[in-house]
């Protein structure tokens, strides 16, 4: 009895019910999708048609093609702003990773004050950024600056830090760094508690130093976290515009645009929304290299738990 | 000749006394199991071994050379973990090489050894895969493989077979025990399960509380129980305890006869059929008691018996401190407790 009603019923409702599957699947996915449309892909699209257009003072927009692509490529502030960007980059994403898992692996182990410590390497992240931006304007301020202070003690002039086109970007890099490593060793932190101690002992059993265990056992398995924190350190490189804005305004000489400031400025200061539209492209375009990269080539190669 | 010696040793987890004055010694190519319930320091006194823990009190000396001090790599052991340890991101292959890596062991020998020791435990076709793709018993093998490589003359095992099924489990067993006799290595074997220790040991030291509750022969352990609690640990079903004034009367389930005649009335409980054997739960007085009846037992629940043993079978301890009465050497411990 009880079989054949519990055959029969499967094979009536097969096809309507991998359809009805179907319907709610889709239906389930609906919210999620509708933001994604909305504020994602619409704006992307909506983003390069408006690129290749300009606005007239009536409102009127006319097609230009690749007029303002080209005006871009004669652009210097452009050329200097991504040149810069590739220096902050350069300087803060390498040094930061490294200084994140550094601290991770300190404040991993077993001794007092352990929680005291992490809360000091996390406190940069919780901090509004336009405080941070304000505590570091002050390290840099000429002659009564903390920095120019010290320098005071070794019996060494002042020094307008920001305001120097040579040790702009440097500043800038350090703020970040103290800034990001601080956000990134909790991942570390969280990767590095996932991992089994039987590894370590397993390695130490077998005459493995604690650098070879590193090398060979640790950091191969921090890889997908590695990943990505380098990921989200570029990322985070190109959208930096808070501390830019308090700091220094991308000057001297443009000595600390970056794009996104550009950007910013071309389309709320100089009201150049056609112009800003081509820049964001630019900036589109390195942001997905940059994920094709992770996606396409690096993912395969990392070892996932 | 003694290959691992314990004299005294300790260790303490703030008031918590995980090991306590633990004294034994492993022979020469013997295998030794450390047994006991989850809690009793086993696996510490394992780890104090290895070198993982570091001794409160007492030496360790391993080949009659005192390794207390020194570093788990410094005393030349290898080491099967429960959770077996491999490392996820390395192929089988470079799991098991792992250690003569480290010890910059030349290409050449590296191969040769790590053919040699894929045949002996069956690895050889799946070289270059990852442990996720393993099953239990294969990675088993994997960590099998990575601590005889070494050829160290001493190998420690944390209950390496609780992760596997019973039929696994039951293979493992005789194939661990074999390896350990034909490559003639010291092993120090961790387990809870009582089946392992007898099987397996040349010597099983039960533990209890951090203390040693006894230390013997497989055969010494079932047929002379110095305590009640060893009583109650060794054998499936274990010994029937039955209450008698101030004493505990022990005794063997195979041994207890349901006669006609028997002297003891009893209640059957309920009735476990187990092919060659049946168990039989019975009920003297509100104490249950167990009897093992070859083949498959007629008797059902709720039946009244009686129950007859001999003399000769029963195990007497003193049902205060447990201890066995029979023997000397405890009756001078239960003096020395009774002080």
């Amino acid at each position: 009895m009880t079989d054949t009603t519990a055959s029969s019923i499967p094979e009536r409702r097969a096809p309507s019910q991998a359809w009805w599957n179907a319907v709610n699947a889709w239906l389930l996915l609906l919210p999620a999708a509708v933001l994604l449309v909305a504020f994602t892909h619409y704006p992307i699209l909506a983003t390069i048609r408006h690129s290749l257009f300009i606005t007239k003072r009536n409102g009127t927009e006319v097609f230009v093609g690749l007029d303002s692509y080209q005006a871009m490529e004669a652009d210097p502030i452009f050329w200097k702003a991504l040149i810069n960007n590739f220096w902050f980059a350069l300087g803060t994403v390498p040094t930061s990773i490294a200084l994140a898992l550094v601290m991770a692996i300190w404040v991993n182990r077993n001794m007092r004050g352990r929680g005291f410590l992490r809360l000091a390497y996390f406190t940069p992240t919780v901090l509004p950024m336009i405080a941070v931006a304000n505590i570091w304007l002050f390290f840099y301020t000429p002659d009564y600056g903390l920095l120019d202070q010290l320098r005071g003690l070794f019996g060494l002039g002042g020094w307008n830090w920001l305001g120097d086109p040579s040790t702009v970007m440097g500043c800038l890099i350090v703020m970040v760094i103290w800034k990001e490593a601080g956000f990134f060793m909790i991942f570390y932190l969280a990767a590095l508690q996932q991992l089994s101690p039987d590894l370590e002992e397993a390695a130490s059993i077998e005459g493995a130093s604690r650098w070879y265990t590193f090398r060979r056992i640790t950091f191969p398995l921090l890889m997908p976290t590695t990943l990505f924190v380098a990921i989200n350190a570029v990322i985070n490189s190109f959208k930096l515009v808070d501390h830019l804005v308090i700091m220094t305004k991308g000057g001297p000489n443009n000595a600390s645009t970056l794009l996104l400031y550009y950007i910013y400025e071309v389309a709320f200061t100089f009201q150049d929304s056609s112009y800003a539209a081509t820049l964001t492209v630019v900036l589109l375009l390195l942001l997905s290299a940059v994920a094709l990269v992770k996606f396409g080539y690096l993912d395969r190669r990392i070892h996932y738990q | 000749m003694s290959a691992i010696t314990l004299n005294r040793v300790s260790k303490f987890w703030g008031a918590m006394r995980a090991v306590d004055d633990v004294s034994l010694t492993a022979d020469e190519g013997s295998l030794l199991v450390l047994l006991g319930p989850s809690g009793c320091g086993k696996s510490t006194t394992l780890r104090l071994i290895a070198g993982l823990e570091e001794a409160d009190a007492g030496t360790i000396s391993i080949g009659g050379a005192d390794v207390t001090h020194l570093t788990p790599a410094q005393r030349k052991i290898s080491m099967v973990f429960q959770s077996y340890a491999l490392f996820p991101h390395l192929s089988v292959a470079e799991n098991i090489v792992f250690g003569l890596r480290v010890r910059r062991v030349s290409r050449a020998e590296r191969d040769g050894r790590l053919k040699r020791v894929a045949d002996i435990v069956g690895l050889s076709h799946l070289l270059e895969r990852k442990p996720s793709q393993l099953s239990g018993g294969q990675r088993q093998r994997v960590a099998l493989g990575r601590a005889i490589i070494a050829e160290a003359r001493i190998c420690l095992m944390d209950e390496p077979l609780s992760n596997l099924d019973a039929k696994l489990r039951h293979e493992m067993r005789t194939e661990i025990r074999t390896l350990q006799q034909r490559l003639g290595m010291t092993m120090v074997y961790v387990t809870h399960d009582q089946t392992e220790a007898m099987t397996m040991a040349d010597r099983v030291v039960l533990m209890r509380d951090g203390r040693i509750e006894q230390n013997g022969s497989p055969e010494e352990l079932y047929n002379r129980p110095a305590t009640a609690f060893t009583a109650r640990f060794i054998g499936s079903p274990p010994m029937n305890l039955v209450r008698q004034g101030d004493r505990l009367i022990g005794v063997r389930p195979e041994h207890v006869q349901i006669v006609a005649d028997g002297d003891r009335a009893a209640r059957v409980k309920a009735v476990e059929h187990l092919g060659a054997d049946s168990i039989v739960l019975c009920e003297i007085d509100g104490q249950p008691i167990s009897v093992r009846l070859e083949g498959f037992s007629k008797v059902q629940s709720g039946e009244d018996v009686r129950l007859a043993w001999d003399a000769a079978h029963e195990h007497r301890f003193d049902s205060t401190s447990e201890v066995r009465l029979d023997d000397i050497a405890n009756e001078d411990r239960l003096a020395a407790s009774a002080r």
